[in-house]
């Protein structure tokens, strides 16, 4: 299976999916260490992650399946919604908690 | 000429009416990213071009009109990219 077809496959069968460099625990970059805290911070519970410093043909792969140049990359229900500095104004306008209120386990 | 230069000529295409960017590499230095020095930026743009999209179609302008830069010499680029009109 190629780069593109995983990337597809992993999108579309998670709500919610992160490819960043480390892990959540051990985020390798700051722009990274950012997205993780604000997906806690919405009160995401599950999140999908790619460490792509392990993963290096997801890592040139993933810049070519949403034209975007740069890691992080949030994806939720298979859209692209954006990197870090999306995620925190769509964070700060309120938008990205309800982009992702469905995709909460229900408590 | 030095990096920033070039990201700012290069960003001149987008017509900005105001641009603000700021090396932070002092920031990173020692990480392995930084090893080349120089790379990484946080960038403020202001552009009419901007007007009715959405951030991340202005992402890619900026990231377009950056190209190969974009690749090979920046290593890290916060963007903030406004209309005229939301200031």
């Amino acid at each position: 299976m190629d780069a593109q077809e995983r990337i597809r496959q992993q999108v579309t069968g998670n709500p919610v999916v992160l490819y960043m460099k480390g892990t959540p625990q051990f985020p390798q970059c700051g722009f990274s260490a950012s997205a993780v805290q604000i997906l806690k911070a919405c009160g995401v519970e599950r999140v999908f992650t790619v460490n792509v410093l392990e993963e290096p043909e997801i890592r040139q792969g993933i810049k070519e399946y949403a034209n975007w140049p740069t890691i992080p990359q949030l994806y939720v229900n298979g859209e692209f919604v954006g990197g870090s500095d999306i995620m925190r104004e769509m964070y700060q306008s309120g938008e990205l908690q309800k982009l992702l209120t469905g995709e909460k386990t229900p408590s | 000429m030095n990096l920033a230069a070039a990201i700012r000529e290069r960003l001149a295409a987008l017509d900005p009416q105001s641009m603000d960017l700021l090396d932070e590499s002092g920031k990173h230095a020692g990480h392995a990213g930084a090893k080349a020095g120089g790379s990484h930026f946080r960038l403020t743009i202001v552009s009419p071009r901007f007007s009715g999209k959405d951030q991340i179609t202005r992402h890619r302008m900026v990231y377009e009109v950056l190209g190969p830069l974009m690749q090979r010499d920046i290593h890290a680029l916060a963007i903030r990219a406004f209309a005229p009109d939301e200031l």
